[in-house]
Formats: C-alpha cells, sequence, structure tokens
C-alpha cells in the first residue's frame, strides 16, 4: 500500500515540475522575436454586414528555440466586435493539400500596447528554428460597419464606414503583405489612401507592403454602398424541450432588429411597392431559416397571433423557411416573433457508450446572414434528469436552471447556454449529456390515473355513505 | 336509472359547443373584434399584479389625459373567471397562457350554459333538446364561439343557471337554494350589466303569481331572500355599488318585496283572524294603507324626478323608448350593437322557434315574452331571448317526437293487437288534438316574427317548416304513414338547423374581424393589416407616445401596441370623442393644433378600400356636432348625403379625415383618386398634407398611422428659404466623407 502511496505521490509531483517548467518556458518560446511573417495576405469581404476576413500568413522561426505557438493581434476598436478566429494550418503540397484545424484561444499580454487584445495559435507541432509554416485564419467582425449618414430617407441607399489597417497589426515582423477589400457593388464613395493603393470594380488593394516593423498601423477607411439585410438579432432565446415520448420541441423568440442607417421621415407604401429597387433598397422584408430535416408542425407567430406571410419548404437535407415579419424593416425597426417547430427525437438524442444519453442538436441561429447579439439556448431536460453536462467547441456561458412544465413535481432541468455576439459561422453541433431512467416516464401518466381513480372511489364513496345524522 | 342514461347525450350536448367553436381554429387561436381585447388585457393585468392591483388599477393608457378606474368601472366576472381559471392552471404545473384560457373561456362557459338549460327546461326530452339546441343557437354561438372573449360569454351560463336556481326554489322552497340563487346572481351582476332583466323579471313574475292568486311560502322564500341577499352582494361589486338601490331599475323589485311583505302579512293574519274579523280589518288596514302608499309613492316621484334622466342610465331608457338614443345620445346611437335589429337578422339568429306548445311554467312564457319585447329594441339582447327560445322549441320539438312517435307506436301496437280498445283509442286521440290545436294557437303568434324575415331572406328551412306544420295537422287524420312522415319531415328540419347552425357558426361568427380573408383565383388572400399595424406601432413608436384614432380601435389599440390612446370603445365621455370627431372633421391646420393640444403624436385611420372610415366619418361630424356646434352636419352633406365625388361640398373635402383618407395617394398607382367601395371618383387629389407625415401604411393599405410634424420655428420673410438652404447644404458637406 505504501509503495503504491509514494508512486501516486511521484506521479504527482513529476506532473507538478512539468507544468512549472512548460510555464515558466512558455515566454521564451513565444518572443516575438524569434517568429517573423514571411508573407502575409488578407482578404476582407464586405459584402454583407458580417465582416468576414481571411488572413493567410506564411510564419517562419529565426529563433534559436522551438516556437509552440504563435500571437494574433487586433486592435481593441475590433476585438470587441470579434465574433470569432479560427486558424487552420495548411499541409502539403498542391494537390496533397490539406488543412488541420489548430487551437485558438483568447490570451492576455502583461506588455500589450494600447489595448491590443491577442488570440493564441498552438501549432500542431512546435516550429523549430529555421522552419515555415503556412496558416489560414479566418475571424469574423461584427456592428464593424458603421452607417454614414447615420439617417436616410427611405429612397436613399446606404452607405457605411469600415474602418481598418492598411497594414496588418501584429507583433511579429511582416516582410511582405497585401489587403484586399471586397465591397458588394462598384459604389465607393471614398478610401483612405496608402500608397501604393488602387481600387478595381468591385475591390481595392492595399499593398504590397514591405518589411513592417512589429505593432505598425496605417488606419484607413472605407466609404461605400453596401444595402445588404442589416438583420441583427438583439436576443434569441431557443428552448429545446426534450420529451422522451418520441419528439423535440423547439421554440425561438426573435427580437429582430435593422442595425443599419436609421429611416427618417416618410414611408411610402405606394412608393416601396411599385418602386422596390430605388425606393427602400436598404430595408428587408423575406428572411429565411435553416431548419432540420424532418421538421414538422412548425408556427410562426408573435405575440398578437399568428403571421400568414411564411412558405416551409421541407427537404431531405435541410428544411427551409421563408418568412416575413409583420411589416417591412427600415434602419432602425423592430420587430419581434416566435418559430417553433418538432423533430424527432430519435434524429438527435443517442446514448453514450457509458449509458448515458445525449443530445446532439446544432448551436447558433437558424437564420441565415444574421448576427445574434445575445443567444441563450435553454435544454429542456425531462424530469427526473441527472447528472446534465453540455460539451461545446468554444467557450461560452453555462448554468442550470428548473422549470416547471405540464403536470411537473420537482421540476425539470435545464441546461442554459449563453453566448454573445454569435454568427452563422457558430451553428456547429453540440451535446448535452445526461442520465435518466426510464420509469420517470410513466410518473404523469401514474398521477393521471391516480387522479381519476380517487375521484372516482370518492364519488363511489359519496354515494354509498349516508352522511345524515338523523335516519330519515 | 332514467336520469343516469340521460347523461351521455348530455354530455354531448354539452361538448357540442366545443366542436362548433373549434371551427374558429380554422384561422387560429385568436382573440376577437374589441371589447374582447380589452377583456384581455384586464385579464393580464390581473394574472400578472394580483387581485388587490386589479381593483385599484388606474389605467393611464387610456382616455388620455383623463385615464380610467378599471377596477371600478369594469364587470369583473369574466375577468375573475379567465384569471382563477388560469392560476389553477398555473398552479397545477399546466402551463397555458392567459391567452389560452382568454380564447377558451366561452365554449367552455357555453357548455356550463347547455347544462344549466337542461336544469331549467327539467323533463327528460325537453331538457336534452333545449340542450342541444342552445349548443348550437346561432345567436349564442356568436358569443360562445372561441376568441369571444366577452362579458356575455359568462353572463348567458349566470343568466340561466339564476333562473334555474329560482325555479328550483319556488318547487322546494328551500333556503338553500334561496341562498344558492343569491350567489347566482351576484355572479351576474359581477358579470354582466344585463343583470337587470333578472332583478325586473323575477318581481314580474312574483307579480303575475301573487296577482294570479298562487301566493305560497315557497314564493316567499324564493324571492325575499333574493332580494336582501342579492342586493347586498350587488353592492359590493365596484361598479354596481350603491347603484344597487339609488337607480330605477332595481326599484321595481323593492316595490314587490314590499308587496310580498303586504301579501304574506295578510295570509298570515288571515289564518289567526276569523272571517268577520279579517273584514273589519282589511278596511282599516286598506284605507290606512292607501295614505302611506300615496305619501311614500309621492316622495319617489319626487327623488326620482330631481335627477336628471329620472334615475335611468342611458342605455336603459333607450332601451324603454326605442328613439331614445337617437334623440339624446349620439354615442348609444352609434353602437351598431344598440340598434332595433333588422327582421331578417331574427330569422338569422334564431331559427329554432317554430312550434312551442303549451304546459311550459308561466316563468318561462313571462321570460320569452319580455325577451322577445327587449330583442326587438335592442339587437344585442337578442343573446337573452335564444336561452328563452331554445326552451320552448325544446319542449315543442320533445312534445312533437312524443305526439308522433306514441302515436306509432300505438298503431303497431293496435296492427298486432286486432281491434280492441277503441274506447281508449278514441279517448287519446282527442287528448293529443287538445294538445296539438292549443299548440298550434301559440304557434301561428311566434311564427310571425320569422314568418316576416322569410319573406325577405330565402332559406332552405323554409320550405319543410311548412311542410311538417301541414304534415302534422294530418298525423291525427293518417294515423300511421302520416306520422312517419312527420317525423321524417321533422329529423329533416332539424338536419337544416343543426346545418344552418353550422354554417353560420363557421362563417359569420368564427371570423375574427381583425383578421379578413377574400377568396382570389390563386387561392385565399389574408389581411392581416390591423395586427400589422399594431405591431408596427408597438415596437417602433415610443412606449409613452399617444395615438389618436376613432374610438372603435381604441381597446386594439392599448390591447395589441400598447400605446396609449385618447379614446377607446368605453364610450363615458362624450365630450372626449366629440373633440376627436371634431378634430378628424376639420382642416389639417385645425386639426393639428387640437391633436397637439391633445399631446397626440400619431393618428391612426383606417382607409378606404374595405373597411371605409367614411362611414364612421359620419358619426365623428354628428358626435362632434353635438358637443361643438361650429361643426355642422349640413355643411357636410349634399342633398342629405354624404358625397366625395364631384358634387362634394367644400367643407368634407377639406377635412383631415377625409384628407388623408381619401386622396392622398390613391393618384400615383393608377392615376385617378377611386373610392373603390362607392364607386366613384374622388374630385380632390393630389392632396398635399403640411402638418402630418405618413409614417407608416399597411400592406393593403386599410391602416395608415400619420405623425404630426413638430411645430416650425417662426421665421419671417426671405429668413425662412434661407435656413432652408443652409441646412440643405450642410447637410450636403455632411454626406462626404470627414477625413478627406
Amino acid at each position: 500500500m505504501a509503495a503504491k502511496v509514494s508512486d501516486e505521490m511521484a506521479a504527482r509531483i513529476w506532473i507538478f515540475v512539468v507544468a512549472v517548467a512548460l510555464s515558466l518556458s512558455l515566454p521564451s518560446f513565444a518572443s516575438s522575436q524569434d517568429l517573423q511573417i514571411v508573407n502575409a495576405e488578407r482578404r476582407i469581404d464586405l459584402s454583407s454586414h458580417i465582416v468576414k476576413a481571411f488572413l493567410t500568413l506564411k510564419v517562419e522561426n529565426i529563433g534559436k528555440n522551438p516556437a509552440a505557438d504563435m500571437l494574433l493581434a487586433f486592435p481593441p476598436t475590433q476585438i470587441k466586435h470579434l465574433s470569432m478566429v479560427q486558424a487552420l494550418a495548411v499541409t502539403g503540397k498542391k494537390k496533397k493539400k490539406a488543412y488541420l484545424p489548430l487551437d485558438v484561444k483568447p490570451s492576455e499580454q502583461p506588455d500589450a500596447p494600447n489595448d491590443t487584445g491577442y488570440f493564441l495559435v498552438t501549432f500542431a507541432t512546435p516550429l523549430t528554428p529555421g522552419e515555415t509554416v503556412t496558416l489560414e485564419v479566418l475571424y469574423i467582425l461584427t456592428h464593424s460597419l458603421e452607417p454614414f449618414p447615420m439617417e436616410i430617407a427611405q429612397s436613399e441607399a446606404q452607405l457605411v464606414y469600415y474602418r481598418d489597417s492598411a497594414v496588418i497589426l501584429s507583433p511579429y515582423r511582416i516582410k511582405q503583405q497585401t489587403t484586399y477589400f471586397k465591397t458588394p457593388s462598384t459604389r465607393v464613395e471614398s478610401f483612405t489612401s496608402v500608397e501604393p493603393a488602387n481600387r478595381a470594380g468591385k475591390e481595392i488593394k492595399y499593398g504590397p507592403y514591405d518589411d513592417r516593423a512589429p505593432y505598425s498601423y496605417a488606419p484607413v477607411i472605407v466609404h461605400f454602398e453596401n444595402n445588404s439585410p442589416f438583420a441583427v438579432v438583439e436576443e434569441l432565446v431557443r428552448e429545446i424541450e426534450i420529451s422522451h415520448w418520441g419528439s423535440i420541441q423547439i421554440t425561438e423568440n426573435y427580437r429582430l432588429t435593422h442595425g443599419g442607417a436609421r429611416h427618417k421621415g416618410v414611408f411610402s407604401r405606394v412608393d416601396y411597392q411599385s418602386r422596390r429597387s430605388i425606393s427602400g433598397s436598404s430595408s428587408f422584408n423575406g428572411l429565411l431559416a435553416v431548419l432540420p430535416p424532418r421538421v414538422n408542425s412548425v408556427y410562426y407567430r408573435d405575440d398578437i397571433g399568428n403571421i400568414s406571410t411564411s412558405h416551409l419548404r421541407t427537404g431531405y437535407k435541410k428544411s427551409e423557411l421563408e418568412f416575413e415579419p409583420r411589416y417591412p424593416l427600415f434602419g432602425g425597426w423592430r420587430a419581434t416573433f416566435i418559430i417553433g417547430y418538432r423533430v424527432p427525437l430519435e434524429d438527435y438524442l443517442f446514448e453514450a457508450p457509458d449509458g448515458r444519453r445525449y443530445l446532439n442538436f446544432t448551436f447558433g441561429c437558424p437564420l441565415v446572414e444574421t448576427i445574434v447579439n445575445k443567444l441563450t439556448i435553454k435544454v429542456v431536460l425531462p424530469e427526473g434528469s441527472k447528472d446534465p453536462s453540455a460539451v461545446l467547441p468554444f467557450t461560452v456561458n453555462q448554468d442550470l436552471q428548473v422549470k416547471y412544465s405540464y403536470l411537473d413535481i420537482v421540476g425539470r432541468t435545464v441546461v442554459v447556454l449563453q453566448k454573445d455576439n454569435v454568427v452563422p459561422t457558430h451553428n456547429v453541433p453540440f451535446q448535452v449529456y445526461y442520465t435518466f431512467k426510464p420509469i420517470y416516464m410513466l410518473a404523469e401518466p401514474f398521477m393521471l390515473v391516480s387522479a381519476f381513480f380517487f375521484v372516482f372511489v370518492a364519488s363511489l364513496a359519496y354515494v354509498h355513505i349516508d352522511l345524515n345524522i338523523v335516519k330519515k | 336509472m332514467a336520469a343516469l342514461e340521460r347523461i351521455p347525450p348530455l354530455v354531448v350536448a354539452s361538448f357540442l359547443p366545443h366542436s362548433l367553436c373549434a371551427l374558429v381554429i380554422k384561422y387560429e387561436s385568436v382573440i376577437h373584434e374589441f371589447d374582447p381585447y380589452f377583456n384581455y388585457r384586464v385579464t393580464q393585468f390581473l394574472s400578472k399584479n394580483g387581485i388587490y392591483e386589479f381593483w385599484n388599477w388606474f389605467d393611464d393608457r387610456t382616455w388620455y389625459p383623463l385615464g380610467r378606474v378599471i377596477g371600478g368601472t369594469v364587470y369583473p366576472g369574466l375577468t375573475l373567471t379567465a384569471g382563477t381559471i388560469w392560476w389553477v392552471l398555473n398552479s397545477l404545473n399546466i402551463p397555458l397562457s392567459v391567452e389560452t384560457v382568454c380564447v377558451f373561456t366561452a365554449p367552455v362557459f357555453s357548455a356550463f350554459a347547455s347544462w344549466a338549460t337542461y336544469l331549467l327546461t327539467k323533463g327528460s326530452g325537453a331538457g336534452l333538446t333545449a340542450a342541444a339546441l342552445l349548443a348550437m343557437v346561432p345567436s349564442y354561438i356568436s358569443r360562445s364561439v372561441a376568441g369571444s372573449y366577452d362579458n356575455e360569454a359568462v353572463a348567458i351560463f349566470a343568466l340561466i343557471f339564476t333562473f334555474y336556481l329560482y325555479i328550483k326554489t319556488l318547487n322546494t322552497g328551500s333556503l338553500f337554494y334561496a341562498t344558492l340563487n343569491a350567489i347566482a346572481y351576484f355572479y351576474m351582476v359581477c358579470s354582466w350589466g344585463g343583470y337587470t332583466f333578472i332583478i325586473n323579471l323575477i318581481p314580474m313574475h312574483v307579480l303575475l303569481c301573487i296577482v294570479t292568486g298562487r301566493y305560497s311560502p315557497r314564493l316567499y322564500i324564493a324571492y325575499a331572500p333574493l332580494v336582501v341577499l342579492g342586493t347586498l352582494l350587488a353592492a359590493l361589486v365596484p361598479v354596481v355599488g350603491f347603484n344597487a338601490v339609488l337607480t330605477s331599475e332595481h326599484f321595481a323589485s323593492f316595490l314587490v318585496f314590499i308587496i310580498i311583505h303586504v301579501v304574506a302579512l295578510v295570509y298570515y293574519i288571515k289564518g289567526i283572524l276569523s272571517p268577520k274579523m279579517f273584514k273589519v280589518a282589511v278596511t282599516l288596514v286598506v284605507s290606512i294603507g292607501l295614505v302611506v302608499c300615496l305619501i311614500v309613492v309621492a316622495v319617489l316621484v319626487a327623488l326620482v324626478a330631481s335627477s336628471p334622466t329620472g334615475g335611468w342610465s342611458g342605455r336603459s331608457l333607450s332601451l324603454l323608448d326605442p328613439t331614445y338614443a337617437s334623440k339624446y345620445i349620439q354615442i348609444i346611437a352609434s353602437v351598431s350593437e344598440h340598434q332595433p335589429p333588422t327582421w331578417p337578422s331574427y330569422f338569422m339568429d334564431i331559427n329554432a322557434c317554430f312550434s312551442p306548445l303549451s304546459d311550459a311554467s308561466s316563468f318561462v312564457v313571462l321570460y320569452i315574452v319580455m325577451s322577445v319585447y327587449f330583442s326587438g329594441v335592442m339587437v344585442r339582447l337578442m343573446l337573452v331571448l335564444a336561452p328563452a327560445a331554445c326552451i320552448m322549441s325544446g319542449i315543442a320539438l320533445s312534445q312533437a317526437f312524443d305526439v308522433f312517435t306514441a302515436s306509432i307506436k300505438y298503431q303497431l301496437g293496435e296492427m298486432s293487437n286486432s281491434k280492441d280498445d277503441v274506447k281508449e283509442k278514441i279517448s287519446t286521440n282527442n287528448e293529443t288534438k287538445d294538445d296539438a290545436s292549443s299548440a298550434k294557437g301559440e304557434k301561428v303568434a311566434k311564427e310571425r316574427p320569422s314568418k316576416k324575415g322569410k319573406k325577405k331572406e330565402r332559406e332552405p328551412a323554409d320550405k319543410p317548416s311548412v311542410k311538417s306544420k301541414i304534415a302534422k295537422k294530418k298525423a291525427l287524420v293518417l294515423p300511421l304513414e302520416a306520422s312517419i312522415v312527420a317525423l321524417l319531415l321533422l329529423i329533416m328540419l332539424g338536419a337544416f338547423y343543426v346545418i344552418h347552425c353550422v354554417w353560420a357558426a363557421a362563417e359569420a361568427y368564427s371570423v375574427p374581424s381583425i383578421v379578413l380573408t377574400s377568396q382570389s383565383h390563386d387561392g385565399l388572400h389574408v389581411f392581416d393589416d390591423f395586427r400589422e399595424s399594431y405591431a408596427w406601432l408597438s415596437h417602433n413608436t415610443d412606449v409613452d407616445d399617444k395615438l389618436a384614432s376613432w374610438w372603435d380601435y381604441g381597446y386594439q389599440t392599448t390591447a395589441m401596441a400598447n400605446r396609449t390612446v385618447i379614446v377607446d370603445n368605453n364610450t363615458w365621455n362624450n365630450t372626449h370623442i366629440a373633440t376627436v370627431g371634431t378634430a378628424m372633421s376639420s382642416p389639417e391646420k385645425a386639426a393639428w393644433e387640437i391633436f397637439n393640444s391633445l399631446d397626440v403624436k400619431y393618428v391612426l385611420v383606417v382607409f378606404g378600400g374595405i373597411d371605409l372610415n367614411i362611414n364612421k366619418f359620419l358619426w365623428m361630424v354628428r358626435i362632434g356636432g353635438g358637443v361643438f356646434p361650429h361643426i355642422k352636419e349640413a355643411d357636410y352633406l349634399r342633398d342629405g348625403q354624404y358625397r366625395i365625388d364631384s358634387e362634394a361640398t367644400p367643407t368634407i373635402l377639406n377635412c383631415l379625415c377625409t384628407g388623408t383618407n381619401l386622396s392622398c395617394k390613391f393618384v400615383e398607382t393608377d392615376g385617378k383618386g377611386y373610392d373603390w367601395v362607392r364607386r366613384t371618383e374622388i374630385v380632390k387629389k393630389n392632396f398635399k398634407l403640411t402638418h402630418f407625415e405618413e409614417v407608416f401604411t399597411s400592406h393593403h393599405w386599410m391602416v395608415r398611422i400619420y405623425k404630426l410634424k413638430p411645430q416650425k420655428n417662426r421665421i419671417r420673410g426671405k429668413g425662412k428659404k434661407l435656413k432652408l438652404k443652409t441646412s440643405t447644404g450642410f447637410s450636403k458637406t455632411a454626406k462626404k466623407n470627414p477625413w478627406m
């Protein structure tokens, strides 16, 4: 026994030592002098209100120590609008090209200048001195197109500003870099010139710039027309209620707004209906929600009743719900609505090898091309479920609640997942594990049966018992 | 055992309303029309804030800037009922929304009502038939479809149940039932203003009994506790309060209360005195009593005469004198529900009163007579008539069936049993003859109204009913074949009745008027413009903005858009409504001033096309003119008609309402302003608004919302132009990129 204990102790101490050594050695690994970016290309897609930036980095280790990870830097104006950062390492060449997803984590740096925000990309294998690796980074910005003018009339087009830097903000030296901005139309009012910069059609090219020092920054503003629907869901609450009797009921509460330039003055329905292309070009009316296949009992309503303008196409791989809010949304207008539907249980609920059950469902918002400012997903587990745990590919706030639904006594456990700033890229599967005994399914039918039984017994007794004090 | 046998059909009968009312789901589970939205809003408040807050609720969202004390001015029965149901369900963890409970309160109570009708009618077949008829009668269905969340939904049940308990007390003389009766009456008082019908009908019946010499201690037990307890309980309801003893509607009951005591005293004294002594006492008492009575009557008359309306509320007066409303209170007359019904609507609504037989109790006779009169005055009270008609026709139908089936049975039995018992046969035949002939007399009397209706409107049920009459006459002459035929005809008639009811329920009454549909060549078109506009208001205007609209849309606006309104369907302040009416029928500038003085920010008008505000416009002018003399109806009329075509008067063309409504933008779409309902071309086109701006128009242009423009700065002469130029210049420079 004693030997075993000491073994365990030894193992623990060893782990501790390794951990300390790792943590101590980290700064020396990731020293910004050791890495440099040989070539960087950035393509920023401004065609919708979700700004997508594709970054191709060729990173070289010029230091003496192997580098395990590298930093991506973002200016403070972007860091709060940053919805997600993903990185892939490119391995192989030409036809054998393969992409390896890398781990990306937000990180704090003590010597960050001007509140620069950082993300730490961990390489698959540490970069040995002299070795180069090509990274593909995707980051998505929301609420980064600022309408200017702030208020527009019905017939005016919507113009927006996009602010960024002509050179990539990075803690490393960048030997050569180019940035492309892709605008939705050829109408570009203006763009800041940082030589060499030129514009061709829908594309504005900044660069190539040679040999820029770490933390170089060259602010640019692009002012252009963007009439894509600025559909912003201010708050979305999705309730996923699992019933072991065979279905999953999903109820989604939307608070939708038009996040673009505010509408001012008259709204003329005549102009809107007769000259749609000119009048109200920045407004949007139709929305599209991608729902799971085999969806049934779909409804679309709001607080005051059913909304009749919707159309459902069920398909083999996905179902599409085309719908319109009660009225077209102009800049700053709001609308609320509820979408509810039901899917078969067997498509989404599985049994894990360890006997636990798990729900495998899609995170995010079913509406296409929509930003969700605040997303709350409530997974209502059946009454009697225990030990719930959620597994997600990114961090979310988790919480547990109790909900009382039809004839519940102890209440149902609700796993609440909450995340801000959600974009369609977040629509990935997540799992909620829990344990459940099937006997609990019979609790409510049994209650009903016994209640009726007692009613009949009581009425039997009432008929047969003579409660008169004096015999008649 | 017989009672048990009757339970299944009764259950079926009481579930009938449910199945019929489910028709409304053809559209959606939604609350109907205007008043139900107010009740729904009150219920929401009740379920959110509790009962004490409810009693003290001062609603500042309506009748701005006056507000309304909801707790003290609303009949709380319906909202308390639905609130209690909601609370019970939720404490059992059945999470139904308040809206669902409200939508289905009416069907549930219509089931209760048909059950109460069964109890009231008594008698095996008649009760069941009456219950089944009530479950289907269109005039009641109009108030009991899912979503018709109005006071009448529970009140009709309360009414019938109160009558049942009264009859029950009358039959048993039990104080227990008398107390229950008072409680049922209390529930009725809580639910509906129509409780005055009970408190006048029962005294009339009591008086009738006394006059016909049918006084008994049971009558006393049935009546005296009801008046005492009922009045005390009624006074507890805030909206009634001291009206329960102060207004003339209740005086009849007190008078009869005195009379019944006098009669009781006389009977008592008669019991203890010898006949001779009694005669002496009578002369003495009568002479003194007459003097006292005269004094009391004089005092009462003086009291009543001192109040302006003679102590009667406007609505009750318009009941007694049908011309009263149009003479004095425009607002009461403007509500279509308060207008005398057309004869076709009698036929449409009550298809049931074809052949009542005698042998109904005097109370039911009285009930039906009174309700026929009142429903003749006010179409809304058709509802009170419906149960009475159902009871009568229930009795009639079951009697008819009894007669026919009995004769068939007798004939069949006779055929097998050869020809003995001839004497018996004759005697029974005579009996049925008597029965039927007396029935005919009444039948003809009752037939009259519906006959008039038939002339105007041909219905499929018309022919069979005549045929069945002929057939029934012959039933006595040709016993077997004819009675079979008559029976079949009766069944056919019943089937037609059911079809008519289902049709009426589906087409006429279960359409929530908030959503309109039209059938076109490419499918069903839904006009959901009202909710579209309310949703827009609720999400895109400030929470404290005030909205002016004609009062019809007040309840819906507060309930669905949650915005403060100036006037609403609770038309308690005539002056306020007149102000809005004046503003609507004034030129733009004057309208702007009136609305601005009311702190209004948005004006909602209903646009031509389907439901034209011009019809309402007539009332805007009349009501406005009733208070503000400068609005003269004559200014708007040409040849005694409202015209908006080339012969229109200049006043009407300058009005805000017509201006915004009719001329505004039609020109731009089809080149000419065209009023679709009247098929006339509007003369004034290219209307340009200066003080209002259009901020929202619904998809089918039914509802338009205008915003009051803010007052312009006072600039004289050319300065104004200069200012304008600089402002546009600034905005142009501002568009440029500041970074360049």
